[in-house]
């Protein structure tokens, strides 16, 4: 098996944790602000689990922290969806809940897989992740079915993701699991919700790819890596 | 924000046999977003097994004004109190 499937799973979660963490003190209402930190401190514990794994399973002396913070962007294997910039709430809400519906099937899927290791890190993982996706559901219905001006944030906000959701189901033979299976079950939740939330999805089946396999990551990864990297290239030893 | 939402007072449950206590409020759309936001500020640490919210406009609390007719006319009244009452010494620690 190659490490590639494990990096793919840790650097969604590495890439998406920052991204929330940039919201830290910005967030609209405090009761928001400490549930995005909670989610992205979620998020950076599995990558702690999914990039060990892989660095040991690599077995070059690679740890989770050198894969997350001496890696170039290039090298990095998340979907091109994480690293899309927060903007407003309501894209940084949408682009959560199109994550969490992903993430909920393939950790429900990983769950079982035949190496004890994964299938661990999924369990643990999938209950988290469980919240996550019932908070981002309920935040995209409640602003998409609100006031008007939420609800062309919200369809703005989908409107833009939309193509950064066919990555997702895209597979290859690095892949843990068949991702073109999670589609099914993905659209089973996330299609009601959306109806619920008086969003109409748009119709295109257009996908930007390159995120997964590393060879066009959005111009937008580079500079989260920066700002992520920054401490621990300037001073390579620090420690806490 | 200019329309604040509604303030919640939130109760948890610490561990089983234990009432729930009044661990402070925080605001939320409803109910259900209150529990959630209870779950995000009050129960990082493992602090409960069990969480009620409560619209904070809901209570009726008493008023320091009368706390002289409330609770002063209990002061002269220590036979309220079970201590003029000896305990056998089997009954151990109460």
């Amino acid at each position: 098996m190659s490490v590639i499937g494990l990096i793919r799973m840790g650097d969604n979660a590495l890439v998406l944790g920052q991204r929330l963490s940039e919201w830290c003190g910005h967030a609209p209402a405090l009761e928001e602000d400490i549930a995005l930190a909670n989610i992205a401190l979620d998020l950076i514990g599995q990558t702690q689990l999914w990039l060990g794994l892989a660095a040991m399973r690599d077995g070059s002396g690679q740890t989770a922290d050198t894969l997350a913070y001496t890696r170039d962007a290039w090298d990095f294997r998340n979907l091109l969806l994480v690293e899309q910039p927060n903007r407003d709430f309501g894209v940084t809400m949408m682009r959560q809940f199109l994550f969490d519906s992903w993430h909920f099937e393939a950790l429900s899927a990983l769950t079982t897989h035949a190496d004890t290791d994964i299938s661990a890190i999924a369990q643990k993982s999938l209950k988290e992740v469980t919240y996550h996706r019932e908070r981002s559901t309920d935040t995209v219905i409640a602003l998409g079915d609100g006031t008007d001006e939420s609800r062309v944030r919200m369809q703005s906000a989908l409107d833009r993701l939309w193509p950064y959701m066919g990555e997702m189901f895209t597979q290859d033979a690095d892949d843990l699991t068949d991702m073109t299976l999670l589609r099914t079950a993905f659209d089973a939740h996330v299609m009601p919700a959306l109806d619920t939330a008086t969003l109409t999805p748009p119709d295109s089946t257009f996908a930007h790819q390159g995120g997964k396999n590393g060879t066009r990551h959005s111009e937008h990864l580079g500079h989260m890596l920066a700002v992520m990297q920054s401490l621990p290239r300037s001073y390579p030893d620090a420690t806490w | 924000m200019k329309q604040e939402w509604p303030l919640f007072e939130v109760f948890i449950r610490g561990q089983h046999g234990l009432s729930h206590r009044h661990v402070g409020s925080l605001h939320a759309t409803d109910a259900e977003h209150a529990i959630q936001n209870a779950r995000d500020v009050y129960t990082r640490r493992k602090e409960g097994i069990s969480i009620w919210v409560v619209p904070a406009a809901e209570i009726t609390a008493s008023s320091p004004d009368d706390k002289g007719s409330l609770y002063d006319p209990a002061d002269d009244k220590v036979y309220r109190h079970p201590t003029f009452f000896d305990i056998p010494d089997d009954v151990g620690a109460m």
